[in-house]
């Protein structure tokens, strides 16, 4: 099953992938082999390939999530090599090419590890929990209405920057999962940070840091310590200095709100 | 729960608990280096005048008392925040590779921290304790009698194994501030590109600076009287 590129050499690979057959299952670590694989490949391919490799001999295919498959949406995940999202920095698993790994190597892939992010089936974690942080305050409650003109509201471009590189987090959980406390400060930071920046999400600056922080502690995420594998891994790039934000956002409301 | 409360028990209250503290004692390292520094007087009267002064003076006696509670916050925190952050990941990772995405020293802080603390137990044992509780040998300076703590330090400092206990904590406390320094003001909020850079470069030179002074102490005199 070469690519289209005749250059390219087809791989044989040995897998170590989490079987787990539910939440409560204990799961372990099962060995295959994977044959002609092309280097073009996505990661996930790879998967695709040895999934129908196990149905057409009547076992379980492995579970994984995935969707747009084009590093947008933040669906796929994977724990791969000791590394979230691969080896390549600033990548989400779909968007990582087999070509980065070399004929014969081992890999060994396991779902992201947290208690807040219970394994579903396999590789598959339920990531809900980061969507009730968000729901906790994660939003503007202004009136849509219709589209307003360009430039109505002034935003120095560099604030608008800054709002804009938080916002591109896709929600994906590698901070979480590659952090060794299992923290989920990173994710939390660029969602507070995004909207704190941005005159629309003043109204409920304060409350909102103060609500998504209670959650992120009631989900039962652990505490940063500053040691920066999210900012690392974080396949958009979601920088540390939003963690900073998070914490000066925190400190202020909690010494100024009106919230008891 | 009251809204302080609330505060100081979410993630973030605790660790802006372990960062303020952390800094004070960074104050206090700074003091208690610069203070130390009369031990290379050779004569010893310096050094027991200033010990008679730190074990007397009662602005330092009020100050011990906030010390104690700075320690005591900052290790009793850090280690609520350390065992909810164990209880994070159950399961751990078959295959890890931790050291392509961050700092030894930043991972280990937990580990770092218990063996400045166990040397913290001993030296506070054999000077804190023997200079306040225990009975030294009195010596005249300038017609006055002080306590010869001079000679208590300078003897301990000649054992082989107290030389390498205190070099062991200092290498500990080196680590511990390479990562903690910078870490503290990240946790403050304090994350500016302007002066980002400044604190974490001072922060490398604190860490190196600071224990490398107080490790010169005990290697002073034992290279002086033992060695040579």
């Amino acid at each position: 099953m070469a690519g289209n590129n005749p250059n390219s050499k087809p791989m044989n690979l040995t897998l170590k992938v989490w079987r787990q057959k539910n939440t409560k299952a204990t799961g372990r670590l099962e060995t295959y082999q994977v044959k002609d694989i092309s280097p073009e490949m996505s990661f996930l391919e790879m998967l695709d390939v040895l999934n129908e490799d196990l149905l057409r001999s009547g076992q379980d295919p492995i579970a994984f999530d995935h969707d747009c498959r084009e590093g947008i949406c933040g669906m796929c995940s994977l724990y791969i090599n000791g590394r979230a999202h691969g080896p390549e920095r600033g990548t989400t698993t779909c968007q990582l090419h087999m070509r980065k790994f070399a004929d014969g190597d081992t890999i060994t892939i396991e779902p992201w590890r947290a208690t807040p992010f219970p394994i579903l089936k396999d590789l598959a974690v339920d990531r809900s929990a980061l969507d009730r942080i968000q729901q906790a305050g994660g939003y503007i409650s202004v009136n849509t209405g219709g589209v307003p003109d360009a430039n109505e509201i002034p935003i120095p471009k560099s604030i608008a920057d800054k709002a804009f590189d938080a916002a591109t987090c896709i929600q994906c959980g590698a901070c979480v999962a590659a952090c060794k406390n299992g923290s989920a400060m990173l994710f939390t930071s660029a969602k507070v940070s995004q909207l704190a920046m941005l005159p629309q999400g003043k109204v409920e600056r304060k409350t909102r840091v103060e609500n998504m922080v209670a959650q992120m502690d009631i989900e039962g995420f652990g505490s940063c310590t500053n040691i920066g594998s999210c900012a690392a891994e974080c396949p958009v790039g979601i920088s540390l200095e939003n963690i900073a934000m998070l914490n000066r956002e925190f400190i202020s409301a909690k010494l100024t709100s009106e919230n008891l | 729960m009251s809204w302080f409360t609330k505060t100081f028990t979410s993630t973030i209250g605790r660790k802006v608990l372990v960062s303020v503290t952390g800094l004070f004692l960074c104050s206090f390292l700074v003091v208690h280096l610069v203070g130390n520094l009369q031990l290379f007087n050779e004569t010893g009267d310096a050094f027991n005048i200033y010990s008679h002064f730190m074990a007397t003076n009662p602005i330092i006696r009020t100050m011990e008392i906030v010390l104690v509670l700075g320690f005591g916050f900052h290790i009793y925190e850090a280690l609520v925040l350390t065992r909810r952050n164990q209880n994070v990941r159950k399961v751990d990772y078959a295959y890890n590779r931790p050291e392509d995405n961050s700092n030894w020293s930043s991972r280990n802080m937990g580990l770092l921290g218990t063996v400045i603390l166990v040397f913290l137990i001993i030296h506070l044992y054999n000077f804190f304790w023997r200079a306040r509780f225990g009975e030294p040998n009195l010596i005249p300076i300038e017609g006055t009698e002080y306590d010869d703590l001079y000679s208590v330090v300078v003897q301990s400092f000649h054992l082989w194994w107290y030389v390498l206990i205190y070099v062991l904590g200092q290498i500990a406390l080196g680590f511990h501030l390479y990562h903690g320094f910078q870490s503290a003001f990240q946790t403050l909020g304090l994350n500016h590109k302007k002066y980002t850079p400044f604190i974490q470069k001072f922060g490398a030179f604190f860490s190196i600076v600071v224990p490398a002074g107080f490790a010169s102490m005990p290697l002073y005199f034992f290279i002086k009287d033992v060695v040579l």
